[in-house]
């Protein structure tokens, strides 16, 4: 089989001039054998599984990506959701107890993140379910590398309005726990979360999973950038067929490491994650291929439909070449981790408002956006609840990561660092919400459930 | 034994030697070029080698180091990818 210099060249320089590489391949383990009274030995039993699979999952990705000549950047474990792991624990303290283990095991293993501590919640909470809810602060502001997350509404079951009243106050003292509010950046509020996200903050090893499964996402807005700018004159119906084809040839080199990374590990190959997810690296946005489009700004009129296209663009391409696609494979918008986006709110461009009309015809919703530390808890409750109904009404996956910044007002920049990024803290509807959400109880799953 | 190939691909300003340099330096480390090609696209020179590592026993890892050592004293930029890679990507 011949190959032109062209088609090896463009593979070279999609990850030499336009950022792309495997964003993160995700050891999902099942944790549910371990289940135990005493919460000293699920926590132990549990941290020496993970970190004994975590350090192959480093050790074999580094030496796969050496061979492949393909970037793997980020090597990260999921668990069974929390909640499930510490049902049968008396001790007052076992989700902190387990949480400490998780995060000792990732820091042994040399993982980057470890996703799990949270709870499926989208009907009714359990004991153990609102022992881990109540847990999070204290648990998020004193790991490092650990992710919460909490399934809040599904299509099939409705909203579950007390638990996000909640959540509301829960998020407040996460964000008063640690500089910054950091802790919200590593948690995630979802509604029809998926069970094989390999992306954090928001992965967990689903219940329908088997032991392990090696889940990877793939990246790649600046080489779709990239294409897009070099099409200027394309109709919309030409320029989704240059994203699809783009879209393909990448997800094949993530299917491609994905097989052959759970082959070395002895494990299932799980899904292959199309999802765009920008980084804060200059190019590495999605808001710069939107406004490669055409638009003068990400939040311009305009823009939800150059998403849309841009996101079925995606999809199409992902699903013709992978037969494991799966995990959120939408566009990831988050704010502070897209240079295109902080530019975009700063100048006035963008909004929640739109940022929420975005949402609903991208997955993966509100992600990575500051707004002033006063914001009320019943706010916060709010702006969850809005986000997490265009999810339960679309039958899509909607997420909320939210970071009250303590001391902050809109117009204010908060910085996280790394991979998380700037967030430039985004000004919020001064009217109230909070009576509605007050009522509590469990919003009525969408008559699109009834479909049996 | 299955095959184990790799692309290497040379990018930069078009000077003498460049196909010299990396196809000695190949031999050195024990891979079989099986192929050649180079091109000028936009301005830029690429050179592509396609390689049978299988004998060697630097491995892709060696030849990796010694390819960037290479580079960097040429001023020119290389990668390497394994055939699988550029299969996967172009070829259904």
């Amino acid at each position: 089989m011949e190959f032109g210099v062209e088609e090896v060249f463009e593979t070279a320089g999609m990850i030499l001039f336009e950022h792309f590489d495997i964003r993160a391949v995700t050891l999902g383990v099942n944790l549910k054998d371990l289940v135990d009274r005493d919460a000293g030995r699920l926590a132990q039993d549990a941290g020496e599984r993970l970190a004994g699979l975590g350090k192959r999952l480093v050790s074999e990705a580094g030496a796969l990506s050496e061979s492949m000549g393909l970037p793997i950047i980020n090597k990260r474990l999921s668990i069974t959701p929390a909640a499930w792991l510490i049902e049968p624990c008396a001790q007052a303290d076992a989700p902190l107890v387990l949480a400490q283990a998780l995060d000792r095991a990732a820091c042994e293993a040399g993982v980057d993140f470890i996703g799990g501590f949270g709870a499926l919640v989208q009907k009714g909470t359990t004991a153990a379910d609102r022992r881990v809810m109540e847990s999070l602060p204290q648990v998020l502001s004193s790991t490092q590398r650990l992710c919460g997350f909490l399934n809040l509404a599904s299509t099939l079951a409705g909203m579950n309005m007390d638990a996000i009243v909640r959540l509301g106050h829960i998020l407040k003292d996460m964000a008063a726990a640690g500089p910054n509010g950091i802790a919200c950046a590593k948690f995630v509020a979802f509604c029809n979360a998926p069970e094989d996200n390999p992306f954090m903050a928001g992965a967990f090893h689903g219940g329908g999973e088997a032991d392990a499964a090696l889940n990877v996402g793939i990246s790649g807005p600046g080489v779709v950038r990239a294409v897009v700018d070099k099409h200027p004159d394309a109709d919309l119906t030409e320029l989704s067929e240059i994203i699809r084809r783009t879209v393909f040839k990448i997800t094949r080199g993530g299917e491609l490491v994905g097989r052959e990374l759970a082959r070395r590990l002895g494990v299932p190959f799980g899904v292959v994650d199309i999802s765009l997810a920008p980084t804060t690296a200059m190019g590495d946005s999605v808001g710069r291929i939107l406004e490669g489009m055409g638009l003068e700004r990400v939040g311009a009129p305009g823009t939800t439909a150059a998403l849309a296209l841009l996101i079925d663009a995606v999809k199409k391409g992902g699903a013709m070449a992978s037969g494991r696609v799966g995990g959120l494979s939408g566009t990831f918008i988050p704010v502070s981790e897209d240079e295109a986006m902080i530019e975009a709110v700063e100048v006035g461009a963008l909004s929640l408002e739109k940022l929420e009309a975005m949402t609903a015809v991208c997955s993966v919703g509100l992600d990575m956006f500051a707004v002033p530390g006063d914001t009320s808890a019943a706010t916060l409750s709010a702006i969850i609840a809005d986000e997490l109904s265009i999810g339960m009404a679309n039958d899509k996956t909607t997420g909320v990561r939210v970071i009250p910044a303590p001391g902050t007002v809109a117009g204010d920049s908060v910085d996280f660092g790394g991979l998380l990024g700037r967030a430039p803290v985004m000004p919020v509807n001064r009217f109230s919400g909070a009576a509605f959400v007050a009522r509590g109880g469990r919003m009525p799953a969408p008559v699109r459930s009834l479909r049996n | 034994m299955e095959k184990e190939r790799v692309f290497v691909v040379v990018l930069g300003k078009d000077q003498k030697g460049i196909i010299a340099q990396v196809s000695g330096l190949l031999f050195k480390h024990g891979a079989n070029i099986e192929d050649v090609q180079q091109k000028v696209m936009d301005g830029t020179f690429v050179m592509t080698m396609l390689a049978d590592i299988t004998e060697s026993a630097s491995g892709s890892a060696g030849l990796r180091r010694a390819l960037d050592e290479l580079a960097e004293s040429m001023g020119l930029k290389v990668m390497l990818h394994n055939e699988a890679v550029i299969k996967a990507m172009h070829r259904i």
